[in-house]
C-alpha cells in the first residue's frame, strides 16, 4: 500500500470521524481528523495525521494492514490547555516511510482505547505512557506499572510532577 | 499402584530467572511459570535499573543531556549520542561539516563492531562455552583503545556534538584502526572454524526459538533479530542518515528465524561495519569537525521532530519536541532493546529452559537500554 493510497484513506476519516464536542471540562475543542503531508528530510516522517481518541485503532489497524511497524507511542502533557497528546510512530518495513498519528485527549479524563490487540508490542509502550502520564487505555490486557515500583501513585512526565 | 488408571495431573510452579542471574546480562527479572522443564508463561519484569532518563531530558538543557545519553545502552553508546545530537541537529537546523559526518561514521561503525564482539563472547558463555570470550574481548580491547584515544572514554563516550564531534582523528587512531580492519578480518575464519562449526553451539542453535518477520513486525522487533527473521529492515539504507549512502555495504539477512540466523547476522554485519570504515578512511575529506557559529545556548524553533538511527541492536529513535526553550519539551527516546524483549514472553511459550535462555541470549539485550 502506497502512501499516497494511506494518505487518502485517513483523509476519509475526516469525513466520517465524528468531531468531538468541547465538553464541560475540556477548554479548549479537541481537534478533528487532520492529515499534513512532511517532508522527512525536516521531520523525520511523512505523513502527520491527527485522529480523534476513539479512532486510533482504526489508525492501527488501517497501518497494519499496510505492513507497517509500530514503533513507540510517546505521551505528552500540554498542560496549558489542559490536554494530553498521545503520539504512535509507524514504519513502513519496505520503503522507510513514516507515518506519525497523533491524539488529544483531556487532561482531566485521559481515556483512549488500547491497540495491544492489533499490535502486541503496543502492551509494553502503552503500560509505560500509563506509568509516565497516567493515561488509561481501555480495553489493555493488563495496565500495571512496567518501569515504574509496583506501588507508585505519581506520574512522573506530568509537567505539575515534583519529587 | 497402577499407572494406567491414574489421571495425570499437570502440575506447574514458578520459577525466578533474575533480577540477580549472569544469564539475564543485568538487573533483569523473568517470572517463569515452568510446566517440568518447558516453559508454560514467561513474564519479564523490568524497571529495577530505572532512572527516568526522559525526565532528565526535560529539565537539563540540551548539551548538559549529551553525557546521559551514552549510559542506556553502555555497549554502543555511540549510537544513543548520534541519534540525539541528529534529532537536535535536525530542530535547530545545524548543518554537521563533512569530515565530522565522517568520522562519526567511522566511531559509530568501530563501536557496532565492538557490541558485536561483546555479544558473541557473552552469548556463548549463555550457552556454556567459555574460551570464546577470551578471543573477542582481545580484539574488543583493541577497538575501545582506539576510540578511547579519540574520544577519551571507553564506553561512556560524549565524543559528538551538536554540530560535529569535540575532537579530530589523527593519523595515529587511523593507522590504528586500519591494523584492526586487517586484524580482525585475519581473525573471522578462526571464529567461524571454532564457534560457526562446532557442533555443540549448532546443536543449541539451529532451529532453537524462531521468531517470525510477522512477530518482529507486530512486536517492532529490529536490528539483527528482524534481520535473522528474513526482513532487510535497516535504517541505514531505508532512510539514510550522515554520509552512510556513500558507502557501498550489504545487510546480512539470513530467512532461518531461528538463534543460528540472529548470530550469524551479528557475524556478517562485524564484515560489512569494517568495509564501512575502511571506505571512509578511504574518502575521509579534510576540514573542520565543528560547525560555525553553534550557540552556547541552543534554543530549537518550536516543534517537533523524529531521528533514527540503526544501533547494535535495532532502531534507536528519538522523538524530540521543543518549545522554543533551551531545554526539551519532550524526549522520547525509542529503545530497541525494550521492544526486543517484548516478544520474549510470546516467543519463549513451551520452549525448554536452556533454549529459552538461548532466545534471551540472541536477543542481545542492554538491560540498563530498557529500563532508560
Amino acid at each position: 500500500m502506497s502512501l499516497e493510497i494511506i494518505k487518502a484513506k485517513f483523509s476519509a476519516f475526516a469525513v466520517h470521524g465524528a468531531p468531538l464536542t468541547a465538553g464541560a471540562d475540556t477548554p479548549a475543542a479537541l481537534p478533528v481528523s487532520l492529515v499534513v503531508e512532511t517532508r522527512h528530510a525536516v521531520k523525520g516522517y511523512d505523513l502527520d495525521v491527527t485522529v480523534p481518541p476513539e479512532r486510533v485503532t482504526d489508525a492501527a489497524r488501517l497501518l497494519d494492514e499496510a505492513a507497517f511497524m509500530l514503533e513507540a507511542i510517546t505521551g505528552l502533557d500540554w498542560i496549558a490547555e489542559q490536554q494530553f497528546e498521545v503520539v504512535y510512530d509507524y514504519t513502513s518495513l519496505t520503503t522507510g516511510a513514516r507515518v506519525t498519528v497523533r491524539a488529544r485527549l483531556p487532561r482531566a479524563t485521559p481515556e483512549l482505547p488500547s491497540i495491544a490487540g492489533i499490535y502486541p508490542g503496543a502492551n509494553w509502550h502503552e503500560r509505560e505512557t500509563h506509568d509516565f502520564f497516567g493515561i488509561v487505555f481501555t480495553g489493555h490486557p493488563g495496565l500495571t506499572t512496567l518501569l515504574l515500583p509496583e506501588d507508585a501513585v505519581f506520574h512522573p512526565l506530568l509537567k505539575d510532577f515534583s519529587a | 499402584m497402577s499407572y494406567g488408571t491414574q489421571s495425570i495431573h499437570r502440575e506447574t510452579f514458578v520459577l525466578n530467572l533474575g533480577p540477580q542471574h549472569p544469564a539475564t546480562h543485568g538487573v533483569l527479572r523473568i517470572k517463569l511459570t515452568m510446566d517440568g522443564e518447558y516453559i508454560d508463561d514467561a513474564e519479564p519484569v523490568i524497571g529495577y535499573g530505572h532512572r527516568m532518563q526522559e525526565k532528565m531530558g526535560e529539565n537539563r538543557t540540551y548539551v548538559k543531556y549529551l553525557p546521559n545519553t551514552a549510559r542506556m545502552d553502555y555497549v554502543a553508546a555511540l549510537f544513543n549520542s548520534h541519534g540525539y545530537v541528529c534529532a537536535v541537529e535536525r530542530l535547530a537546523g545545524i548543518t554537521v561539516p563533512e569530515r565530522a559526518e565522517f568520522i562519526r561514521v567511522i566511531t559509530a561503525e568501530l563501536n557496532r563492531v565492538a557490541s558485536h564482539l561483546l555479544w558473541v563472547g557473552a552469548f556463548l558463555i549463555d550457552l556454556g562455552g567459555f574460551t570464546p570470550l577470551l578471543y573477542t574481548f582481545d580484539d574488543r580491547e583493541q577497538i575501545l583503545d582506539l576510540l578511547e584515544a579519540v574520544t577519551g572514554a571507553r564506553l561512556t563516550f560524549c565524543y559528538y556534538r551538536f554540530g560535529g564531534v569535540c575532537n579530530d582523528i589523527d593519523d595515529e587512531f587511523i593507522a590504528g584502526t586500519r591494523k584492526f580492519i586487517a586484524h580482525l578480518r585475519s581473525r573471522m575464519p578462526m571464529y567461524h572454524a571454532f564457534i560457526t562449526k562446532n557442533i555443540i553451539f549448532r546443536k543449541r542453535c539451529e532451529e532453537i526459538a524462531p521468531i517470525s518477520a510477522e512477530t518482529c513486525r507486530k512486536y517492532g522487533a529490529t536490528g539483527p533479530v528482524m534481520r535473522g527473521s528474513g526482513v532487510a529492515y535497516d535504517v541505514r539504507k531505508l532512510e539514510p542518515y550522515s554520509v552512510y549512502p556513500r558507502f557501498a555495504f550489504n545487510v546480512p539477512v539470513y530467512p532461518q528465524c531461528d538463534c543460528m540466523a540472529r548470530y550469524l547476522v551479528r557475524m556478517d554485519e562485524m564484515v560489512e561495519s569494517l568495509r564501512i570504515v575502511e571506505q571512509a578512511l578511504e574518502q575521509l575529506p579534510g576540514g573542520p569537525v565543528m560547525a560555525e557559529k553553534v550557540p552556547r545556548m541552543l534554543k530549537p524553533a518550536k516543534g517537533d521532530c523524529y531521528f533514527n538511527v540503526e544501533s547494535a541492536r535495532g532502531t534507536f529513535g528519538v522523538r524530540l519536541v521543543s518549545d522554543g526553550t533551551d531545554k526539551a519539551y519532550r524526549l522520547k527516546l525509542r529503545s530497541p532493546c525494550f521492544s526486543n524483549l517484548s516478544l520474549f514472553q510470546e516467543c519463549s511459550r513451551g520452549l525448554l529452559l536452556p533454549d529459552a535462555l538461548a532466545l534471551l541470549g540472541s536477543l542481545d539485550l542492554v538491560i540498563p537500554d530498557i529500563d532508560r
